[in-house]
């Protein structure tokens, strides 16, 4: 090792040029993954600009304050804000490396989410079903667009939440593990927050007019 | 017998028997030309009994220099195409005068000209400079991969699967007839409501989603993996222009994500984002897909600025002149890049003040790159200036590019660009920056670091012969155009009717037959210098007396890179180390922790294939069970938690002894 | 901004492409209307600009490249010399002062050419007169042909466009699908014609001729036969040109407007010489088929499209005029 070093650090000896023993390379998944919700961010950002051009071209269709049901829309901004909050809870818990409340707190935050997306899709369902589909007019195709797109991320959040469970279940709550609860965590409150966007931007807003 | 239709057709969609253009000689010819060619390779590497080596070393390597090298010679592969597209343009505007219609239709030709911006973007420009970064950033930054390898392979077969659809295209249905961005309404599925723009469409967001991954996989890399004691300001400048471009693509795909996004709404589910009718916006998508468009050109071009700045350096011997004015020009350069987009439509009818400030900012991106150019300028001088391959390239490029770069500034003075636009002029512009500055540049790149790459130097003779063919190529071919430009002749135009034009076609038509014979000796050049490989052989890992940690280790570099990682002291710190008199260690090694290979990424990505392409032909079947078969493998690759292992002490040392002596 | 002496003007456009070939009429550089002659001389202008620091950097680049070539031991060799602070400020300032002149110019030309600014003048030292009023055309872009009307004189026109020389003329232009480009290099700037949306162009022309118009916007399959020929006239041609499409014409109907919507290539010139009442006005609102409602009525109740969603927006507000704006301010 000393002859090594010797050599490494060249003739005058001035400079130490080589890390000769372990170099420990940072970890950057969660970087990684921030810089990802970053980009999809943008996803976000193109769609209530999207929105934003196109929100009042009803095309002679209904407008926002004609369909939306604002307490149902409250019922499920709450459903949001909860799992938002019952994801903190598994975090405090595995803070504490306890496996079963993670599990649990874990589970009630799929509930939640699974809440969200039942009462969106009734929400869709009854859009369609008196007559304002994403087809009806460029107000309607950036509100389903928009709002949709949200959705399908909180189905793949459910998904990933159902997958990780199932992770936590057989390898219990390794490193791999733990980063993996932390990303799926900035990921749910990301969703949050681009809802909260959502629900004052599209529906309170939408509802004044 | 309609039950049994209805099934064939929730099988097969829209893809019949006659969906495949076997009544057009022209493609069936290139079809059996690709046939013969294809099945030429598999037979051969059959023989050589190569298939196991390619999958274990190649297809599911994580090794970020393998990949580096996949990419290239995806992009390379994809360059003949683009390349044969641009040909057969080139021939038809030369002959399709007056009472000739020339051999090429509109329904072909227009096909063709949209393949050929699309192909030389996205599947050539984009998988050179990728491949270039993930050969020689970690290299540089003396890590020995990148932050997620299992990405970085993932996002090669995603471009891949890209580029396959849009080779697929050409046999079976046809491809977009639009224009590389397909503005609607001329893409809506009224307009178009063949299969050609959903072949646009999902070879884009299939290749998109890999360049995403890598923008992020290399920014983490760069962030958190170089070596210690590299700060920021003592990365090398291509480190540097990577990470801004990497920065520019987390920042700039997205919106492309999206507004493909909305437009195969429209095509697919009939929403009105961008129709004429029920309230849709065209100039939003306009708008939306400049906002991608115009970092994607800076995407391309900074990292190839990084390239010349390590060639103009090592090649004059000397320091690069201005190295922290040269990264703030690049910082500067990545920010206003997103200040401009409007400068493409000017057309479109904003007001006066706005056109102003969109001609006024694109304007003021010309001030950092004039500092970058006279920063290349002052490198050269008083330096001792050696005319390897990789400096006439930045020589050529230097000159090309200033004219380029002039160009561009008169079209972003918004009067001008009312006459200027949609002409030749534009097209003789922007072929001026992107083949005089990303051509070039990777070229200049590929014999800089072919010795790192290959272990062997470019035979130089054909190397020069494909130098001049490009560069007198390259200006016989477009600067007839800026004249036909100032002519008031529009692109993409199939036929003319003033034979007064046709003189300068037909220059532009030996032009490009000039850049293909550059190609072909640039082709044979590779094969020569593989067949001298001996005599050209580099074996002390520093040809050209380099500057920066990629010329520290041996060529090609062992697996992991660096047995021992560098401590950096100096921007140029592989020149610095040899001139505080650097010895290679020969013992004291130790176990190297790598990533293992994997077929996972391959397997995903031919998944994502085969959901595109259910997708483009309407094979909803199909399109459900691969599109869950997606998802499953993807949660199943989750469950591999076995994804690295180490590389013995022992092994280490075997391999470093095999480098030979230590240089005195 | 100052017009430039045509001789300098050729010998520029000639340095500009470094070919010398007489014969070659670059309509862009010699037009024949005065917003593209100024568009011309400000091409000329920028170059030279740029050519001010260009020809400097590539003569440079050729001497430094020939004179510290490494056979020449004669040249100074310093490998660690990478720094001057003066030098460096020269490096930044020098573009910058040519981005300073080129950036003024740029704003003051882009206001005063403005394809949607009534022209204040009708050649170099022609101010306009208040009592000149200009020829309106309306400019639809069809598929994939060209319909003028000439709403003055209840006239409509399919590839063909006439007009009296040193009259300023108004297009208002739409399109009925596709995106195109209205152009006739010989008069003035192209703008971009788009269904459902009115762009402006405001232009004179200034010598007789017959001069070449076409859309420059990719707009598919018959895109290349979408030509026509632009005839500047003086006052008697034209009201003999305007009488032969009264006599040869036929009345564009619904009917006739139907048959002619439908997408065809290298159409003849064709002339109407009455038109349904307020056709124009239906296709740029998309109601010509009686019981569509009209955009201008569709979003009446909406008012402008508003909210705060980001620069795109914004950028495509200012892009065109949206219909209903366009309807409050002078389509009467």
């Amino acid at each position: 090792m000393s002859h090594s070093t010797t050599l490494s650090a060249g003739e005058n000896g001035k400079f130490e040029f080589l890390e000769t023993g372990d170099h420990h390379v940072p970890n950057g998944t969660l970087l990684g993954f921030w810089i990802y919700l970053m980009s999809d961010c943008l996803i976000f950002a193109a769609l209530f600009a999207t929105y934003g051009v196109l929100g009042r071209s009803y095309a002679g269709g209904p407008t926002g304050a004609e369909l939306f049901d604002l307490p149902l829309v409250a019922l499920n901004t709450s459903f949001l804000l909860m799992s938002s909050i019952t994801y903190g809870f598994a975090m405090l818990q595995m803070q504490q490396n306890r496996l079963r409340g993670t599990q649990i707190w874990l589970f009630i935050t799929g509930i939640f989410g699974l809440c969200f997306l039942g009462v969106e899709l009734y929400e869709f369902k009854h859009l369609i079903h008196v007559g304002a589909g994403p087809q009806t007019s460029a107000f309607l195709s950036s509100f389903f667009g928009l709002v949709g797109t949200h959705g399908l991320h909180v189905s793949v959040g459910v998904i990933w939440l159902i997958t990780l469970l199932l992770q936590l279940n057989k390898h219990g709550l390794n490193t791999a593990n733990k980063r993996r609860v932390y990303c799926l965590s900035m990921f749910w409150h990301f969703l949050d927050v681009v809802w909260i966007g959502v629900f004052t931007y599209v529906y309170l807003m939408g509802s004044m007019v | 017998m309609s039950e049994q239709l209805d099934i064939v057709k929730l099988i097969f969609g829209r893809l019949t028997l006659e969906s495949i253009p076997y009544h057009e000689p022209i493609i069936v010819g290139t079809f059996l030309v690709a046939a013969l060619l294809g099945g030429a390779l598999v037979v051969a590497v059959s023989r050589a009994g190569l298939w196991g080596y390619l999958w274990k070393e190649w297809f599911t390597s994580i090794d970020h220099k393998r990949i580096g090298v996949m990419y290239i010679v995806l992009a390379m592969v994809m360059l003949l195409r683009g390349f044969a597209d641009a040909i057969m343009m080139r021939i038809q505007q030369a002959i399709a005068f007056g009472d000739a219609a020339g051999y090429l239709p509109p329904h072909h030709y227009d096909q063709i000209f949209t393949a050929h911006g699309v192909i030389m973007i996205f599947f050539v420009a984009m998988p050179f400079v990728v491949g270039l970064m993930n050969y020689i950033v970690p290299l540089q930054i003396g890590a020995r991969d990148v932050a997620f390898p299992f990405l970085n392979n993932f996002s090669f077969w995603m471009t891949a699967a890209g580029a396959i659809l849009i080779m697929t295209s050409l046999f079976v249905g046809e491809f977009a007839m639009s224009g590389w961005l397909a503005y609607p309404p001329l893409t809506g599925i009224l307009q178009s409501p063949g299969v050609g723009v959903d072949y646009y469409i999902w070879s884009l967001q299939i290749a998109g989603v890999g360049t995403l991954l890598s923008g992020v996989n290399f920014v983490v890399t760069i962030v958190k993996m170089r070596a210690p004691g590299m700060t920021m300001m003592k990365m090398p400048v291509f480190t540097w222009t990577a990470l801004c471009t990497n920065v520019l693509i987390v920042a700039a795909f997205p919106v492309l994500t999206a507004v493909l996004a909305l437009l195969s709404l429209d095509r697919y589910l009939d929403m009105n984002f961008f129709t004429n009718d029920l309230g849709g916006n065209t100039m939003m998508y306009v708008n939306l897909i400049w906002i991608w468009g115009h970092p994607e050109v800076y995407i391309l071009i900074l990292p190839i600025f990084g390239v010349f700045s390590e060639i103009v350096a090592t090649y004059s011997g000397k320091r690069l002149f201005g190295y922290s004015s040269m990264v703030y020009a690049t910082v500067v350069i990545t920010i206003l890049s997103y200040m401009v987009w409007l400068h493409h439509f000017f057309t479109m009818g904003s007001g006066a003040t706005v056109n102003s400030f969109f001609g006024i900012t694109t304007m003021i991106i010309s001030i950092p790159t004039g500092a970058k150019v006279f920063n290349w300028l002052f490198t050269m001088y008083r330096g001792r200036i050696q005319f390897d391959l990789p400096m006439m390239w930045t020589v050529a490029f230097m000159v090309t590019f200033v004219i380029g770069g002039m160009t561009g500034v008169l079209l972003a003075v918004p009067p001008a660009d009312f006459v200027l636009h949609n002409s030749l002029f534009l097209i003789a512009h922007f072929h001026n920056v992107i083949i005089g500055g990303v051509v070039f540049g990777v070229f200049a790149a590929i014999a800089y670091w072919h010795p790192k790459i290959t272990g062997y130097k470019l035979d130089p003779f054909w190397g020069k012969v494909s130098f001049w063919c490009w560069v007198i190529g390259f200006y016989l071919a477009f600067m007839p155009l800026y004249v036909l430009g100032l002519m008031g002749v529009t692109r993409r135009m199939s036929h003319f009717d003033d034979p007064s034009l046709q003189i300068w076609f037909q220059i532009a038509l030996v032009g490009a037959v000039l850049i293909g014979a550059g190609i072909v000796s640039g082709l044979y050049q590779y094969y020569v210098s593989y067949r001298k490989r001996d005599q050209l052989r580099d074996e002390t890992g520093d040809p050209w007396n380099g500057r920066t940690l990629e010329w520290s280790t041996s060529s090609p570099p062992p697996q992991y890179n660096f047995a021992f990682t560098p401590k950096v002291h100096d921007n140029d710190a592989w020149w610095h180390m040899k001139a505080n008199g650097f010895k290679r260690p020969v013992d004291g090694f130790r176990a190297i922790h790598m990533p293992k290979n994997t077929a996972a990424g391959m397997v995903i990505a031919g998944i994502s294939t085969v959901l595109g392409f259910t997708l483009i032909w309407h094979m909803w079947l199909l399109a459900g069970v691969s599109f869950v078969a997606l998802i499953l493998g993807t949660i199943i690759h989750t469950f591999n938690y076995n994804r690295d292992y180490y590389i013995p002490a022992e092994e280490v040392a075997a391999v470093e002894a095999a480098r030979g002596e230590v240089p005195a | 901004m100052m017009s430039v002496p045509k001789f300098l003007r050729t010998i520029l456009s000639m340095v500009f492409v470094g070919v010398a070939l007489a014969g070659c009429d670059m309509v862009v550089m010699s037009p024949s209307g005065d917003i593209a002659s100024q568009q011309a001389d400000l091409i000329v202008w920028s170059t030279i600009l740029m050519l001010l620091i260009v020809v400097p950097v590539i003569a440079l680049t050729l001497w430094f490249a020939w004179r510290y070539r490494a056979s020449n031991k004669e040249a100074t060799y310093t490998p660690d010399w990478d720094h001057s602070t003066r030098l460096e400020l020269v490096i930044w300032a020098a573009p910058l002062a040519i981005i300073i002149a080129l950036g003024a110019l740029t704003w003051v030309s882009t206001h005063q050419l403005d394809p949607y600014r009534p022209l204040s003048r009708i050649d170099e030292g022609k101010p306009i007169t208040s009592e000149v009023e200009p020829l309106v055309v309306e400019v639809v872009a069809m598929d994939w042909k060209w319909l003028f009307f000439y709403p003055e004189y209840d006239l409509a026109v399919v590839n063909e466009l006439a007009a009296p020389v040193d009259r300023p003329i108004t297009f208002k232009i739409t399109s009925t699908t596709m995106m195109n480009a209205f152009y006739i290099p010989a008069l003035a700037g192209q703008i971009y014609a788009m269904g459902g949306m009115e762009t402006k162009l405001h232009a004179v022309i200034n010598e007789a001729g017959v001069y070449d118009g076409f859309s420059s916007n990719y707009s598919g399959h018959g895109f290349n036969g979408m030509r026509f020929k632009f005839h500047g006239m003086n006052e008697a041609n034209f009201d003999q040109w305007r009488a032969k499409v009264k006599a040869q014409g036929e009345s564009l109907s619904y009917g006739v407007y139907k048959e002619l919507e439908k997408p065809s290539e290298y159409n003849p010139v064709h002339y109407y010489n009455t038109v349904m009442p307020g056709l124009y006005d239906k296709i740029f609102n998309r109601c010509v088929d009686p019981g569509t409602l009209c955009m201008k009525d569709m979003m009446h109740h909406a008012g402008h499209s508003g909210g705060h969603g980001g620069h795109a927006e914004q950028a495509a507000e200012h892009s065109a005029q949206a219909p209903a704006e366009e309807q409050h301010h002078g389509h009467h």
